[in-house]
């Protein structure tokens, strides 16, 4: 269960949000939507814990995330607006060490067969450099799949995927909070996800307030 | 999270580093030459003089394995800032400690160890002793293990910044001080023919140091450069 806590927000001297409340348990999608600027990734990088909040807490399970580090990390994978790969590994080594490092077992069986499913089965053995942006994409998605992390914090996660690429991301995304996983996703266009437990939060501040937001107990 | 991943997971960040170091080799080859070229320039430079080669030699095999050790510095994080993975380092879930320390250890072994093993060889073109050779070896084992740790502070505090390279010579060069005078008092003391050893065992006093408490300021400086 993942809370966030009257967070709030300050870039430089501009404040992105304040007050910012919810509450996310097992099942349960959250959209982040909201213009460029509007401090979607920032508020994805506190929920990480990559960034520190200027108020309030991030808790999972009840307890403050910046006390539990490695512990949240292991049920945490975050897909950036980077994808995180290394240009002089190939896509199945890219994949191997991603999960290696993260202290999930993997074998090449099952990381071909993760890639195959992503649709990068004949690039497996090419080096990252020669990959196109989608295809960079849909590996960044692949150890998203290969990893069996509870939580899954996706920063626009569908940039550059074609049609068949969305596709793949918003069935990932629906699988994984239907077997009940938690998802934050942050995306400035409609995925048109079909979960039953979704919230919306719409980052569009002005003046630091936020103009729209669904808090959690309505859909409790 | 038992021990035995945990282990898994310090083997996987060195072998992944020592990989990417392998597919950019040049890199690696660029750093050993120039401390070649650099030891190499002085004998040259100062002409066939036997006794004054034999003292300076030293302070010049050290210096300028402090110069070379300072251009691989930028490498430790700066290529896993820009594509992102370092973020996904600082979320695996094993301490940051040792993430750092797989990383310092991969750097070491890829930029430093080199070093100490053509060292000798180049203090043949000194005219040092077998002996002399010998406590170069041992004082660069010892001392260079210190140089990428102390250095890994700086380049974690420089991240992202704009001339980084030189703001982290200013920032590591003084630490590197010890080391040095450590260091070059080893081999000078064979050279006079006193005892090398109170120098090594101040090496390695300073590497236990550095072993304890440089990881864990580098993983304080990652988390401010990332944030």
């Amino acid at each position: 269960m993942l809370e966030a806590i009257n967070l709030g927000c300050i870039r430089g001297d501009r404040r992105l949000f304040r007050d910012l409340n919810f509450k996310l348990e097992a099942g349960h999608l959250l959209e982040l939507r909201g213009r460029n600027g509007g401090g979607k990734t920032s508020l994805l990088r506190i929920l990480c814990g990559l960034a520190t909040p200027a108020e309030g807490e991030v808790r999972w399970n009840g307890k403050n995330i910046r006390r539990l580090r490695e512990e949240y990390f292991a049920s945490l994978s975050y897909v950036a607006h980077l994808n995180g790969l290394k240009d002089e590994l190939t896509a199945l080594e890219n994949l191997l060490v991603a999960e290696r490092i993260s202290g999930h077992q993997q074998t090449r069986q099952q990381a071909g067969d993760t890639l195959s499913r992503v649709g990068l089965a004949n690039q497996r053995h090419l080096p990252a450099r020669f990959l196109s942006a989608g295809q960079r994409r849909r590996l960044a998605l692949a150890r998203l799949l290969a990893s069996d992390s509870s939580l899954w914090i996706l920063d626009e996660i569908v940039t550059s995927l074609d049609d068949s690429g969305v596709n793949l991301a918003r069935d990932l995304i629906t699988d994984h909070v239907k077997s009940g996983g938690i998802a934050i996703v942050a995306t400035h266009q409609k995925l048109n996800l079909s979960v039953a437990n979704s919230q919306v939060i719409n980052l569009s501040s002005e003046e630091g307030k936020i103009l729209f937001a669904i808090p959690a107990d309505q859909f409790a | 999270m038992n021990s035995p991943s945990m282990v898994s997971m310090f083997r996987w960040m060195i072998w992944r580093d020592l990989l990417l170091a392998w597919r950019r080799r040049m890199d690696v080859l660029a750093t050993l030459f120039f401390f070649i070229i650099v030891v190499s320039l002085f004998p040259l430079g100062i002409g066939p003089e036997p006794q004054l080669l034999r003292t300076i030699a030293p302070g010049v095999v050290w210096v300028a394995a402090l110069l070379a050790s300072m251009l691989a510095l930028g490498r430790t994080f700066g290529n896993d800032y820009q594509d992102g993975t370092l973020e996904q380092l600082l979320l695996t879930p094993q301490p940051l400690y040792l993430t750092v320390l797989a990383k310092v250890l991969a750097q070491w072994i890829v930029s430093e160890v080199p070093l100490v093993i053509v060292a000798p060889v180049l203090g043949l073109q000194f005219g040092l002793s077998q002996n002399t050779l010998w406590i170069m070896t041992v004082s660069l084992l010892l001392g260079t293990p210190v140089l990428s740790l102390i250095g890994s502070i700086g380049a974690a505090l420089t991240l992202g910044l704009r001339a980084a390279n030189v703001l982290v010579a200013l920032l590591v060069l003084p630490l590197f001080i010890p080391v040095l005078i450590f260091g070059t008092g080893a081999i000078e003391a064979t050279v006079t023919g006193t005892d090398p050893q109170p120098y090594l065992l101040l090496l390695g006093a300073t590497l236990v140091l550095a072993l304890a408490f440089a990881p864990w300021a580098t993983s304080a400086a990652l988390r401010i450069s990332v944030e």
